[in-house]
């Protein structure tokens, strides 16, 4: 055993832009996306899976940050709250969130959202009590929850609307 | 807090994957889903020096049914389980469990086979193999053996498996037509881990109950089978009479400690109630079909 360990070379797509670099295996996806490609929207909170402020999409999926190796992601299709804020993919859920106060500090916010859109796509009738057991792994140190709860109601119904009166494409 | 530095090797055969942990001995781990893992190595709770990536076996994947089992690899993700069709129809028990895992971001990523690997006392899938008398496949990369989930699981963080294996899939004997399950658990905020749980599997036929298994989490250093409360309820109606031998025989058949927030008398009496609420929900089940 070396005391030195070897760098892995990883290839990620990153909201649609592919980077090649060389990393430290035990390097978190996200101070990979924070320290290597510069997107600092991602969150460092708690680093043990618990706060949920680190959610990044890899291949679709919404994971912890923190729990998941940055060359674990190597081929992989990352998406941060860049990348879905630039697309205007959640463009009215950000909207219910300035429109509800559903934020004060923002540290939460970004993983919130990603996580609200999730179960909106997932399940686009989800319910106040759905819509709280699909949240719960998120934490919300000014205490928002409520505003935040009212926040993805209201895009519920707004997408709903969008669906009946043939807006959205989804 | 950051992990430790360590050398990460991803391999695509469970002999590879055997070969690296022969090579490294106590300095390497197995990473699957990492859920649990990556966060003990960013606490600094453990410092392996290399990390053996086996996501990538193709062979470790996949939920199937053959040969009178329900057959779902050890890399099948928590969330693959929660929304298998195949699952829900031959095993509703796992169905049932499985959004009690955790949150939706860590059962997207965390594995069966890393989760019974770990052995966590309070963890769903132990509870619920045993409770299903589920057989661990374990293999070595030239011989494969199998595992009763009652012989698996010997004390905390302990089980059967040995240095230079790998659980490379979970086969669950296919139940008959009058078999019937309920999962519930109590913690203190959803996603949590489980003050207390309970898996239950019974024949119910008529409105009796048979061949039941009562298996709780979260009250003992392994999936705690309540063999008291089994032959207390088995052949009953679960009557007032049979469900309170039953809650009485928990205090010889479970073995709770302490824990931060709550007390091991909590959690026996807690167990007692998860007991007569599981058996109620099983028995209105059987009326139901």
């Amino acid at each position: 055993m070396s005391d030195k360990v070897d760098k892995v070379l990883t290839r990620i797509s990153v909201n649609g832009v592919v980077h090649e670099r060389w990393i430290e295996p035990r390097q978190h996806l996200v101070d990979y996306l924070r320290d290597e490609i510069g997107l600092k929207g991602t969150r460092t909170g708690c680093e043990q899976g618990v706060c949920g402020a680190c959610a990044v999409r890899i291949d679709g999926e919404t994971v912890r940050g923190c729990l998941t190796l940055a060359v674990q992601a190597d081929g992989a299709v990352v998406e941060t709250i860049e990348g879905v804020s630039d697309s205007g993919a959640i463009g009215d859920l950000q909207h219910a969130f300035l429109e509800h106060n559903a934020l004060q500090c923002g540290f939460c916010t970004a993983g919130m959202l990603l996580t609200a859109d999730d179960l909106l796509k997932a399940v686009p009738g989800a319910n106040r009590e759905q819509i709280r057991a699909h949240m719960s792994g998120n934490y919300c140190r000014c205490s928002g929850y409520h505003a935040i709860v009212d926040a993805v109601e209201t895009t519920r119904e707004t997408r709903r609307l969008a669906i009946r009166s043939g807006e959205r494409n989804e | 807090m950051k992990a430790p530095q360590f050398d990460y090797v991803r391999v695509s055969t469970v002999a590879d994957a055997v070969a690296q942990l022969r090579r490294h001995g106590d300095d390497a781990r197995l990473l699957a889903g990492g859920q649990s893992l990556l966060a003990t190595l960013n606490m600094r709770l453990s410092q392996p020096t290399m990390l053996v990536d086996i996501t990538r076996i193709k062979a470790l994947h996949g939920i199937a049914v053959h040969d009178g089992y329900l057959r779902i690899g050890a890399l099948v993700r928590h969330v693959e389980i929660e929304r298998s069709a195949t699952v829900a129809q031959h095993l509703p028990l796992l169905t049932q469990a499985a959004p009690y895992i955790a949150h939706a971001a860590i059962r997207n990523r965390g594995t069966l086979g890393g989760s019974l690997a770990l052995a966590d006392p309070a963890a769903e899938w132990p509870a619920c193999t045993l409770a299903t008398d589920g057989e661990l496949i374990l293999s070595d990369g030239s011989k494969e053996r199998r595992v009763m989930a009652g012989d698996f699981f010997i004390d905390l963080y302990q089980t059967d498996l040995h240095p230079d294996e790998l659980v490379t899939a979970v086969e669950f004997p296919l139940p008959g037509p009058q078999r019937r399950f309920v999962f519930t658990e109590l913690a203190r905020r959803h996603g949590d881990y489980a003050i207390a749980g309970i898996a239950i599997a019974a024949d119910v036929v008529g409105d009796v109950l048979g061949d039941l298994r009562i298996v709780f989490l979260g009250v003992g250093n392994t999936p705690m089978r309540a063999l008291g409360a089994e032959m207390a309820l088995n052949q009953t109606r679960g009557e007032a009479a049979a469900l309170k031998e039953a809650v009485g025989s928990l205090k010889e058949d479970i073995a709770p400690g302490n824990d931060l927030y709550t007390s091991a008398e909590a959690k026996l009496h807690l167990a007692g109630v998860l007991l007569q609420r599981a058996v109620s929900s099983i028995l209105q089940q059987g009326e139901q079909s």
